[in-house]
């Protein structure tokens, strides 16, 4: 497959791009909400719109009433999710439980598939339970307890966890903490009792819940997949999202390379546009590479992954390391070669700093994942 | 799609018969290169037979067409040869400034006369071209070029001097370009061809801080260049005056070939194989040095995906036309990053000049060839300026 989008996917782009824009953008969306401490993070009446233009179906199957769409074309709204900072359920309703979902039995499919194609149901993900990703461990217990399970722990950085219908957590079967077997899934629905958030709002604005639950009671129709085998489900939810993350990382970098790349052919100083000098040319133009080259590797993790092929794996983590990597680059560069004004909140350039910091260390940072790529490679 | 998969079918079975095993063995040293030219000799009969099967298949240009020795594939057919033989190691039956640099100028710019004379020969490999660009005070400012061809009519006399011509003591044949008008900068030089056993044209080694010196000073005393070589064959290529054109249009292919886009090992992950090289030396990657390892690793395959992309878009024209520039800024770039990388696991051994172990210092040598890789065709501060000027629109640039 040639690693550029084909005519149906360069159409969803122009699409998606004018959507984002139009709708998206960070005035209506971002500081909108932003500045009426909105308590979710996002506005609703998007994700319906999101939902009319086919976007938060795209990834599931036909059969169940999705677009059976591929991460390309995800990746294609992300990547606009991405350059206009729209805060949105997106990557984790649309991408991460609806990959989750995909392993579900036809009764959950059933009972939230539909929502989440409506654009009426927003999920979250509740994975990590320490400060940094780290799905290797999973503390949180889910006990035997008449027809179903009893689940005690708790979980940190739970995005949109306070906004979310129904929230798919990791929790332990059997085994040690650190142990790869003994996992299952749950989806867990927003009411049940025991079930406590406490919501803290990021640096970019969005909200996230650091997540508890007490002796919380589900029925055995609540698992996702195979009890005590859900770590391949986990690992297939992760991949997704990581893809999906780097995608939204190309964006936020794309997004602060543009706008500085403008400012640069704007500001005068020393009786000359500042991006006539070389200093900055070069700077600029090194940024430039390291965008387009995190932008190849996401596209090609992405077809690697709607391929089927046993590589996607490394490949997702070596685009969420380098988009993360290139996405830290533009967002620097960017409130440097702004000068003062960079550091003023009436700016754009400042927000794709805090969105580019809270997306890197979703689902592992650069750090995480270039170790990743060194253990997939077997060193 | 079937069309394809029965090409590789047939490419398999055809490399299987016609590749030796001695020439699926990775390249170790100079002479497991060749070069072709007027007084080239084989190193074993196994690469004299490997070259000319792929000659008789057109598999030296496998995209040229077959009227001037090449196969006529299509690109996704040269991209499964290409695929097919990395799957074997094998190695390339030949290798040629004039397959990589003057053929496709010549595709571009030739007369038909041009194209069946020259291409055939470079195909063939009988004639070794080298590149006259660089002068000793026209290097990034390459236009800024003073060897003077003064017009006699049928014919110029040429003085001045090249600096840098890489193997020019082993060409046949020199691309060269030379000022042929001094009140027009740009639209002054020609872009001529002509033998080096010219009477006039000397050279002189340049020695490497790796050791190696197949560069060269070449000098031009009084060099008289016909300028035909027969009907429709012209000694220049394009027009006369207008040879920057064609100068520009192949430092684009040259930066392609620099950058790696199209494959070969300076993409490629390297820390697996490190860690592997580390232990026959007795030892483990330090932690910090395995980070490093790994960062260069999301880099080196992230550039391998970019390196994929651009030769797909090429193809089919998505590639903005300075694309190559950012692809040799960058390629360029992470090689020198991979060689301080293997000298470090490599520690006290890599810096070995003269060993058996080192197969005469094979490391620290490569290690050092790597830093003009950032020069040679293009500095990278060049390339940046290009970036900022043709892709970014910055002013001034
Ligand atoms: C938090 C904060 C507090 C401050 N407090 C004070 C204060 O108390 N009093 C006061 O007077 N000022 C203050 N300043 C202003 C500060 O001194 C200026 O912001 C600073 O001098 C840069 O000027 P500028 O913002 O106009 O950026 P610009 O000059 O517009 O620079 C924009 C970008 O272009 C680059 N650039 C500009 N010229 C060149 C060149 N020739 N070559 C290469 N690159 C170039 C810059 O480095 C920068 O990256 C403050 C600024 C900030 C952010
Ligand atoms: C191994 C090797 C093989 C070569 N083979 C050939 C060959 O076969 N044929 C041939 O013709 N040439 C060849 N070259 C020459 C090569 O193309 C030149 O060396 C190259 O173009 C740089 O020119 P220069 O060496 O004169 O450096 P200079 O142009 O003097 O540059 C010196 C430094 O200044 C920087 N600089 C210059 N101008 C600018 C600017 N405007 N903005 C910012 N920085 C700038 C450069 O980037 C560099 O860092 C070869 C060179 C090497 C090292």
């Amino acid at each position: 497959m040639p690693l550029y989008h084909n005519e149906d996917q360069a159409m969803l782009a122009d699409t998606a791009r004018g959507f984002m824009a139009e709708e998206g953008n960070i005035a209506k969306q971002l500081r909108h909400w932003r500045d009426r401490n909105c308590k979710d993070g996002f506005g609703h009446a998007l994700w319906k719109q999101m939902a009319e233009m086919g976007f938060t179906g795209m990834l599931v199957e036909e059969a169940d009433g999705g677009l059976g769409m591929g991460h390309v074309e995800a990746g294609i709204v992300l990547e606009e999710i991405g350059r206009n900072l729209t805060p949105s359920p997106f990557l984790t309703s649309s991408v991460l439980a609806a990959t989750a979902l995909k392993h579900g039995s036809d009764d959950l499919k059933g009972r939230y598939l539909p929502g989440l194609i409506a654009g009426d149901s927003v999920f979250a993900v509740a994975i990590d339970e320490t400060a940094k990703h780290r799905p290797s461990r999973i503390a949180t217990r889910a006990d035997k307890s008449g027809n179903g399970f009893r689940l005690n722990g708790a979980k940190t950085f739970v995005i949109h966890g306070g906004s979310a219908d129904m929230v798919v957590v990791a929790a332990r079967t059997s085994g040690g903490d650190e142990d790869a077997d003994g996992i299952t899934l749950f989806a867990v629905p927003k009411d049940v009792a025991g079930l406590s958030h406490d919501h803290v709002r990021l640096v970019d604005s969005s909200m996230a819940t650091h997540m508890r639950l007490d002796g919380v009671e589900l029925d055995g129709d609540a698992v996702i997949g195979e009890i005590d085998g859900g770590r391949a489900v986990l690992d297939a939810m992760l991949l997704a999202g990581r893809v999906g993350a780097a995608a939204e990382g190309v964006g936020v970098a794309r997004g602060a390379m543009d706008m500085t790349v403008d400012y640069l052919k704007q500001r005068k100083q020393f009786g000359k546009l500042i991006g006539e000098f070389q200093a900055l040319q070069h700077r600029a133009s090194h940024l430039y590479s390291e965008v387009e080259i995190a932008r190849a590797a996401t596209i090609k993790a992405q077809q690697l992954l709607d391929g089927g092929s046993a590589h996607a794996d490394l490949m997702a983590s070596v685009a969420k390391a380098k988009v993360a990597k290139a996405a830290r680059l533009a967002v620097q560069e960017g409130v440097q070669m702004h000068g003062g004004i960079g550091m003023t909140d009436e700016y754009d350039i400042g927000l794709y700093m805090k969105r580019d910091r809270a997306l890197a260390e979703f689902l592992g940072d650069a750090h995480f994942h270039a170790n990743r790529v060194a253990e997939l490679s077997g060193y | 799609m079937a069309d394809l998969e029965q090409f590789r079918t047939e490419t398999r079975a055809w490399l299987e018969a016609n590749c030796p095993p001695e020439m699926r063995e990775p390249v170790r040293g100079e002479d497991d290169i060749y070069w072709g030219g007027r007084n080239a000799t084989f190193k074993n009969d196994a690469q004299k037979a490997w070259l000319e099967a792929c000659i008789a298949k057109g598999y030296t240009v496998p995209m040229w067409p077959k009227e001037y020795g090449g196969a006529g594939l299509s690109a996704p057919e040269a991209k499964v040869l290409r695929e097919e033989m990395g799957k074997i190691g094998a190695r390339p039956p030949l290798s040629s400034f004039g397959i990589w640099m003057l053929g496709p100028a010549l595709l571009h710019f030739g007369t038909e006369g041009q194209k069946q004379r020259f291409l055939n020969e470079i195909a063939r490999g009988e004639i070794r071209w080298c590149q006259g660009y660089s002068e000793p005070g026209s290097g990034s400012d390459l236009v800024s070029l003073q060897t003077f061809g003064e017009d006699k009519g049928d014919h110029w006399v040429v003085n001045g001097q090249k600096i840098w011509t890489s193997y020019a003591d082993h060409a046949d044949w020199i691309f060269c370009l030379v000022r042929t008008d001094k009140e027009n900068k740009y639209g002054g030089i020609t872009f001529m061809l002509f033998d080096m056993a010219s009477e006039g044209v000397t050279t002189k080694p340049i020695k490497l801080i790796s050791g190696s010196s197949p560069f060269c000073e070449t000098f031009f005393d009084n060099v008289k260049v016909p300028k035909s070589y027969g009907d429709d064959v012209p000694a220049y290529v394009g027009t006369i005056n207008r040879g920057w054109d064609v100068a520009k249009y192949l430092l684009g292919h040259e930066r392609e070939m620099i950058s790696g886009a199209d494959g070969g090992e300076r993409q490629a992950a390297i820390g697996a194989m490190m860690k592997r090289h580390a232990a026959r030396l007795g030892d483990d990657l330090d932690p910090v040095l395995r980070a490093e390892l790994a960062n260069f690793d999301v880099d080196a395959l992230a550039y391998a995906a970019m390196g994929e992309k651009f030769l797909d878009e090429i193809k089919v024209g998505k590639a903005h036309p300075a694309q190559p520039n950012m692809m040799k800024y960058a390629g360029t770039e992470l090689n020198k990053r991979r060689h301080e990388l293997m000298m470090a696991v490599g520690g006290s051994r890599s810096l070995e000049w003269e060993s058996e172990a080192t197969e005469g210092g094979k490391p620290s040598k490569s290690w050092l060839r790597t830093k003009a890789n950032s020069i040679e065709g293009g500095t990278s501060e060049v390339m940046l300026n290009v970036i900022a000027k043709r892709i970014l629109d910055l002013p001034g640039a």
